[in-house]
């Protein structure tokens, strides 16, 4: 089987999504963000663990997803975003973030590790998502499209190289994960 | 090596490069990014489905996001299944109703906790539509990518959260 018969097999993908999933759901486990008091940490800035996994995966998964598309294996799929959409958003999910104390991916780790009230979260998810349906029409007519940004990727937005952007947000990131550890935080 | 999978927790650096690789396997093999929220609209999508029969199918959204279970919904039913795996074989797994902050500020009330997750979670559920994303859609795939929109997002998603848990359990920082 090739990758572009793979890709377009909608078994394989169904098993190869639940794989992936498993997986995820593992590392979070690992690493402590399906617990509530770990992410209420970070929000409440006590525990640093949420952000390091996210600058971790982010300097990882960016320097190979470059690499990879560079070399034509993989396509970017990144979307365009606006203030009425991204940051109003954005700022009502961090609001559920901080009373949930999960996220939609932490909260289904958080189940699986024993925690029910992880459950109760996930069904107040699914009945957002409902709710957002059933608005999207007027919303997508009023606010959504309010404010687009520029440019779809910070390359675009910069006008930098992939390649050097990519360099130097490892960079940064780095500094910053050192900066932690230095800190102790 | 058995022993280092049923450690209770791992270094976050090593959760995160995990992350990390997992998202090449998801570019290479199935073309997406990984994400989690998509998974609950298709989940809304099916319960709308089945309350109103063949309505939900002409939804402007669901057009967008097929109410089924595909590659996206397994995702959040693996984590499920992921989260179970690491906690029952490190020998962590206890059922939990109220989480021990939570219990220490407002008390062990069963009934007021799931009101409170109940509520965020629909918080989290509008917005995580309304921002195109989640946690690990923007904060993670996204971001990798170096997504305007994605960066914006995370920033907003703490921003956000750092506020109204400060204003729940008091700016420790301040």
């Amino acid at each position: 089987m090739t990758l572009k018969q793979l890709r377009s097999n909608t078994r394989a993908q169904i098993i190869l999504g639940l794989a992936f999933g498993i997986i995820f759901g593992f590392l979070l486990q690992k690493g402590g963000v399906t617990e509530y008091g770990v992410i209420l940490g970070q929000l409440l800035l006590t525990d640093f663990t949420v952000v390091k996994i996210m600058l971790a995966a982010i300097v990882v998964g960016m320097i190979g997803v470059f690499l990879m598309n560079r070399a034509g294996m993989v396509s970017l799929h990144t979307r365009s975003g606006s203030i009425g959409a991204t940051v109003i958003g954005g700022l009502i999910f961090g609001a559920g973030f901080a009373v949930l104390g999960y996220c939609p991916g932490t909260a289904a780790g958080a189940f699986g590790s024993g925690a029910l009230d992880a459950a109760i979260g996930m069904i107040g998810i699914v009945i957002g998502a409902g709710i957002f349906a059933r608005l999207y029409p007027a919303l997508d007519r009023t606010i959504l499209k309010r404010g687009e940004f520029p440019a779809e990727t910070i390359p675009e937005l910069v006008g930098m190289k992939r390649g050097m952007v990519v360099v130097v947000v490892t960079v940064l990131i780095l500094c910053l994960l050192y900066a932690f550890e230095v800190l102790g935080i | 090596m058995f022993e280092w999978f049923m450690m209770a927790s791992w270094s976050p650096y090593i959760v995160g490069a995990g992350i990390g690789v997992l998202s090449w396997m998801t570019f290479l093999l199935s073309d997406r990014p990984l994400g989690a929220s998509t998974a609950y609209a298709k989940t809304a999508g099916m319960v709308e489905s089945a309350i109103s029969g063949k309505k939900a199918e002409n939804m402007p959204y669901y057009r967008k996001f097929p109410p089924r279970a595909d590659w996206q919904w397994m995702i959040v039913i693996g984590v499920i299944v992921g989260g179970f795996l690491s906690a029952y074989t490190s020998g962590t797994f206890t059922l939990l109703v109220v989480p021990p902050l939570f219990a220490g500020t407002f008390g062990t009330n069963v009934v007021l906790r799931f009101a409170v997750a109940l509520f965020g979670g629909v918080l989290m559920g509008i917005g995580a539509r309304w921002a195109g994303g989640c946690t690990s859609g923007h904060g993670i795939s996204g971001a990798l990518q170096l997504s305007v929109a994605s960066w914006v997002a995370a920033v907003c998603f703490f921003a956000g959260g750092i506020l109204v848990a400060g204003m729940i359990y008091g700016f420790s920082f301040l």
